[in-house]
């Protein structure tokens, strides 16, 4: 009986590929639109709420007074631009990086090489965040580290801890294998034939590696800049336990808002910037074709 | 393209070197958690594995490890079951807004973690829902599904159709072949995606930072303690026990995938 009733409910399965598909991705779909785009929709919604200066609960009645106080404070302009900046910064620091070494990787080292040089990439990426800050921490701060080394070789003493050098700095630790593994993937596909092909027909190394490599590596730098960009974006921990006086970033403020300042609406409305922000930098992405590379 | 011996020699040394940066801070962690006195100084005089003890029995610390775990396990089951459906579905049929759905799955790791982490604590204030281990593992397992689709769809691309048809030639149900044929095939992938959820989930701060509220996951403990600038010797000891505790899942998951995916970039 049961197994007739399976057979059965199989055969209209078989039949009709529609109520598969919706028996597979209604749940997931469910998933997210009930969870994260509802989720989103309350963010947005929030941001136009109020919270009532006595009381400090939230006020439901519509107002556009975040958004128009976020756009004639210059604090909050400041903040951004900031915070731009950084992830700017970060983004093109790591690129440098990322291209030569993935090039090593991909095009001239050894496969034993590569295999374990790979693998100790990953190591980073996957250790924990907070213990890799931490260590920044313990290097850069006056009895850490880097002072002691350079005091021990007789070098001056750099003061990096709590300043936005130490931020850059471990900014672009921190997300520098997001941005080596996409190029290093984009590299690896790139046959070395087209590479030959190129020098046969007389080009120099630099002229191959600007027209004809990079616009094959470009999605997937596109693709680690996501990361990049992302994540300096709306982080708040590294600024507030590695950065100085400058550290104010639109995650902190974000940060600030919501869980110190019981303004979850301003918060919103923050949080929404850095929407706007990523949304521009995703079609730009998209443009580049970096989503087949992610 | 024709290298010269000193540039192929140059690129070589840069990349040692970028390895050997990228490594120094986790060796230099390591190092601190071993460190016996109360003010770490470098270098370090006397060694001890007191701290490890010390964190081991500190109560507020087992129970943020415990609260770390349960919400590592409750968000890697809904990742699981929620990843691979949504696999199967977007491999096996094409549909209109395909490409939606794969968008939206990589949203809440493409967006900044700190909106992910806002907008659920804004709906659960609508909603009137208190914040506790279920909104963690909801806003956990919301971002690592698409570590768990990443994975078996990397898989689903590398197999063939035909071992699927070809069971329902043979006159399997749906079920029967998802069980026999589909699942043994999906299975690594499907151990290595839990594994990289549950890593993932474990070491989360800022989405639990607005979904936790006065509770503490493990990271949330160690964030508080580096902020306040207290406890920091023993800070160093649970810090080198959760990238431990989240390495090994991962090195497991990298073994079972083969280097098929994503261990790499589905962070």
């Amino acid at each position: 009986m049961l197994d007739q009733l399976q057979r059965g409910a199989g055969a209209a399965l078989w039949r009709r590929p529609w109520l598969r598909a919706v028996a597979t991705l209604s749940p997931p779909l469910l998933w997210f639109l009930i969870i994260y785009l509802a989720s989103l929709v309350a963010l947005l919604v929030t941001a136009f709420f109020q919270v009532d200066a006595l009381t400090g609960n939230i006020v439901y009645q519509w107002t556009g007074s975040n958004f128009s106080q976020l756009f004639t404070q210059s604090v909050y302009a400041t903040i951004i631009w900031r915070t731009v900046l950084m992830a700017v910064m970060v983004t093109v620091t790591d690129v440098i990086i990322a291209l030569p070494f993935a090039f090593f990787l991909a095009k001239i080292a050894s496969p034993r090489t590569r295999q374990w040089f790979v693998a100790l990439t990953l190591l980073p990426l996957w250790a924990s965040y907070l213990a890799k800050v931490y260590a920044w921490i313990n290097i850069l701060s006056d009895k850490g580290v880097l002072p002691a080394i350079e005091r021990s070789i007789g070098l001056p003493v750099t003061h990096l801890a709590y300043s936005t050098a130490a931020m850059w700095l471990v900014f672009s630790y921190l997300w520098l294998p997001f941005m080596i593994m996409p190029v290093y993937g984009a590299l690896e596909r790139v046959p070395d034939s087209l590479l030959e092909a190129s020098a046969d027909l007389g080009a120099r190394p630099w002229f191959t590696l600007r027209r004809v490599l990079w616009p094959l590596v470009l999605p997937g730098v596109v693709a680690g800049s996501i990361f990049t960009f992302s994540l300096t974006l709306g982080d708040f921990i590294t600024p507030l336990l590695i950065g100085g006086s400058n550290a104010n970033f639109i995650g902190n403020a974000i940060y600030d808002s919501a869980l110190n300042g019981g303004n979850l609406p301003f918060a919103a409305a923050l949080a929404f910037v850095s929407i706007a922000i990523m949304a521009v930098y995703l079609v730009a992405a998209r443009f580049f074709g970096a989503f087949e590379a992610l | 393209m024709r290298l010269s011996p000193l540039t192929t020699w140059l690129l070589r040394l840069f990349a040692v070197v970028v390895v050997a940066l990228l490594l120094v801070p986790l060796v230099i962690i390591v190092l601190f958690a071993f460190d016996r006195s109360n003010v770490q100084t470098f270098p370090i005089r006397s060694w001890s594995t007191q701290w490890f003890s010390v964190a081991w029995h500190d109560s507020a610390v087992r129970s943020a490890l415990w609260l770390s775990v349960k919400a590592g396990a409750g968000a890697t089951v809904i990742a699981l079951l929620l990843g691979v459906l949504v696999s199967l579905g977007i491999h096996r049929f094409r549909f209109f807004g395909r490409e939606v759905v794969s968008l939206l799955l990589v949203l809440p790791i493409a967006l900044p973690g700190i909106v992910t982490g806002l907008a659920l604590q804004s709906a659960f204030g609508l909603v009137a829902v208190q914040l506790s281990l279920t909104t963690i593992i909801i806003g956990h397992a919301t971002f690592c599904i698409v570590v768990v689709f990443n994975n078996v769809v990397a898989r689903l691309r590398r197999t063939p159709d035909s071992f699927m048809e070809a069971s329902s030639d043979l006159g399997a149900t749906p079920l029967q072949t998802f069980r026999y044929v589909t699942f043994p095939l999906l299975r690594t992938a499907i151990v290595a995606g839990g594994l990289l959820a549950f890593a993932l989930s474990f070491d989360e701060v800022i989405v639990t930072t607005f979904t936790a509220g006065a509770q503490n996951t493990l990271p949330l403990w160690i964030f508080g303690a580096i902020r306040l600038g207290q406890q920091l010797p023993e800070v160093n000891a649970v810090v080198v026990g959760v990238m431990v505790l989240t390495i090994i899942p991962i090195a497991f998951a990298a073994r079972l995938s083969n280097g098929e995916t994503s261990v790499k970039s589905s962070r």
